[in-house]
């Protein structure tokens, strides 16, 4: 396997060398993982270690602690923790649901003005949150017709994610692929259509759940300025949004945010090693369609 | 096999063969009612995503174009003020090298991280597994949350001469820098910290883009004695040139809409030096009540984007003709 080939790749880097190429290539991977994991890693180290200046940021562990831990929990981190699994897993949930049944209309079925539903679905990808800020926050303190009012209510952060362009999309495609004949097969056995969607269709599109769940995970941790638009005080806060908050404190200082931080960050990383290969998938096959 | 039941008599074979058992249904011999219980299914299908669209995507949308021509005054009834809020904008010296500074941060952090990404995609690719690895941990700052990444990098760019990267810099001789805390430095700041969590996104894409040319290409090259550098001129790159119209795209919208990182790092600040659009609208809209101002500033940043999308989508259409 490392014997390659010089045209296997555009620079044919895995043809060997010399030890001196050998040297020069191990030492530019060492550098590149040190500017793009470093900080992250600086991270962990620092959470987990005595931090007492706001520079000290270094790879090499200094002592072992958990106080910046128990110092962040008494700063209400758990709750914020809390408020971001509660958003993340209804948010993912309804994401999930919504767009797998969208797309069964749309990769199944016919109907006249499909192709309008289409293009509002595809718009709405042009029409972030950031751009709808201002008259969202609007809605979101009286929502339309049922005039609710959801801004202090962890609903407001969880319902506007509750249907996403991409997922809709990746999800129609997939299930494009998914060939009809046990569908209809199952309708002439006399199954209803609820029935066919949930005990056929879904289980065949298990693949594609991983791609727009793991996608859908990341989407809605990373959001800021929606949980931002809604909380009211720090109750409602989500662990990225109490970051800010938590810049310093008068017995770790930085401790408590490194702690903060990387509680912040595993959840994502860990979705993210555990579904890499559907992340790669949906990665690709996302951009390529536009 | 026993008798199928729903075949009546064997399909002679001059006739044009049904594809499949598909054509067994006796489609035609439904009432008309079937059919429009057919839509009926579609729509209840997607009548949850439809609704969720509609209250959160398109009636703000309505609400920001209908704000944008009024003064908006909560309890009292708006005023109708026609395109004052947009020439207000337009003119102002606040909005205008906002819009400016906004522009100069997408193209920044788009090219830095296509030419960034491609360098890295470059670099490393190969079935290797050390090169997996490796790419993993390239990869990482994209699955981030950019509230992490903010405050990771408000730490590295502490501005006194200890701070993380000022240490780096000091190693090549390079004399301390204030970063995010000085009017000179602070986009560039911030551009950087883009590139470093784009470039990997655009890696990854790239990557996918040269497992797929000819490695046949790569052959001939080599057989002709063309060197590495005219094998990427001449070969890697025109074979990736949909990749890059397409990561252009999504960097460019994504960069005329930044908003948490700006929040996050500088606050538009130190004196206004990377005040973006969205930080001003927040500001005006959120801050200053002015719902009218911020809404024609929405509006606008709606309108680069569809035009952007737009002609993006155009001048690729026209471009896989000529190539056809």
């Amino acid at each position: 396997m490392s014997r390659g080939n010089r045209t296997d790749t555009a620079l044919g880097l895995s043809y060997p060398r010399g030890p001196l190429a050998r040297i020069l290539r191990v030492l530019l991977y060492a550098v590149v993982v040190v500017i793009f994991a470093g900080p992250l890693l600086a991270l962990l180290v620092g959470a987990f270690g005595k931090v007492t200046s706001p520079t000290e940021f270094t790879l090499i562990p200094q002592g072992l602690t958990l106080d910046n831990f128990t110092r962040a929990i008494d700063r209400d981190v758990l709750l914020y923790l809390l408020n971001s699994f509660v958003v993340v897993g209804g948010g993912l949930l309804l994401q999930i649901a919504v767009s797998v049944s969208a797309s069964y209309a749309l990769a199944r079925k016919r109907f006249p003005g499909m192709r309008l539903v289409f293009l509002l679905i595809l718009s709405t990808m042009m029409l972030p949150e950031e751009i709808l800020a201002i008259p969202l926050s609007l809605v979101l303190a009286d929502v339309p017709v049922v005039h609710v009012n959801l801004i202090g209510s962890l609903w407001g952060m969880i319902l506007p994610v509750a249907a996403w362009g991409f997922s809709i999309l990746v999800m129609t495609e997939f299930m494009k692929e998914i060939p009809v004949e046990l569908e209809e097969s199952a309708r002439i056995d006399g199954a209803g259509e609820f029935r066919i969607f949930t005990a056929i269709v879904l289980p065949l599109c298990r693949p594609a759940l991983g791609v727009i769940g793991i996608f859908g995970f990341t989407m809605i941790w990373d959001q800021y300025l929606l949980p931002l638009l809604v909380a009211q005080d720090s109750a409602q806060f989500t662990l990225p949004l109490a970051l800010r908050n938590l810049r310093s404190d008068e017995e770790v200082g930085l401790g408590v945010l490194l702690a903060a931080s990387l509680l912040a960050l595993l959840p994502s990383v860990i979705a993210f090693l555990a579904l890499q290969r559907q992340f790669m998938k949906g990665l690709t096959s996302g951009a390529v369609k536009g | 096999m026993g008798a199928t039941g729903t075949r009546a008599e064997p399909v002679p074979p001059t006739a044009p063969a049904p594809p499949g058992p598909v054509a067994d249904r006796p489609r035609t011999r439904r009432p008309p009612w079937t059919r429009w219980r057919g839509f009926g299914v579609a729509w209840l299908f997607l009548a949850p995503a439809l609704l969720i669209f509609t209250v959160f995507k398109f009636i703000p949308m309505g609400r920001a174009f209908q704000m944008s021509f009024h003064e908006v005054r909560p309890y009292l009834g708006d005023i109708w003020v026609g395109m004052d809020n947009y020439t207000r904008i337009l003119t102002d010296e606040a909005f205008s090298s906002a819009i400016v500074r906004t522009v100069v941060l997408a193209v920044g952090q788009t090219g830095g991280s296509l030419v960034l990404g491609f360098a890295l995609a470059l670099l490393l690719e190969g079935t290797a597994k050390h090169l997996w690895f490796v790419r993993t941990a390239v990869f990482l700052p994209t699955i981030v949350a950019m509230a992490v990444v903010a405050e990771v990098w408000r730490i590295l760019y502490y501005p006194g001469p200890d701070g993380t990267v000022n240490s780096v810099l000091g190693w090549v001789g390079l004399g301390p820098s204030q970063f995010l805390n000085n009017e000179d430095t602070s986009l560039w700041s911030v551009m950087s910290v883009g590139v470093w969590r784009g470039a990997p996104y655009d890696m990854m894409i790239f990557l996918a883009g040269l497992s797929g040319v000819d490695r046949s290409l790569y052959e001939a090259s080599s057989v002709d004695g063309a060197s590495i550098r005219r094998r990427i001129w001449h070969v890697t790159l025109p074979a990736l040139r949909p990749v890059f119209a397409i990561l252009f795209t999504l960097a460019a919208i994504r960069g005329l809409r930044v908003f948490t990182e700006i929040f996050l790092l500088t606050n538009g600040g130190p004196n206004g030096s990377t005040e973006v659009l969205m930080t001003l609208i927040y500001k005006v809209g959120l801050e200053r009540h002015d719902l009218g101002v911020a809404s024609a500033g929405s509006v606008l940043l709606l309108l680069a984007t569809v035009v952007l999308t737009l002609a993006v989508r155009f001048a690729r259409r026209g471009d896989s003709k000529a190539a056809s």
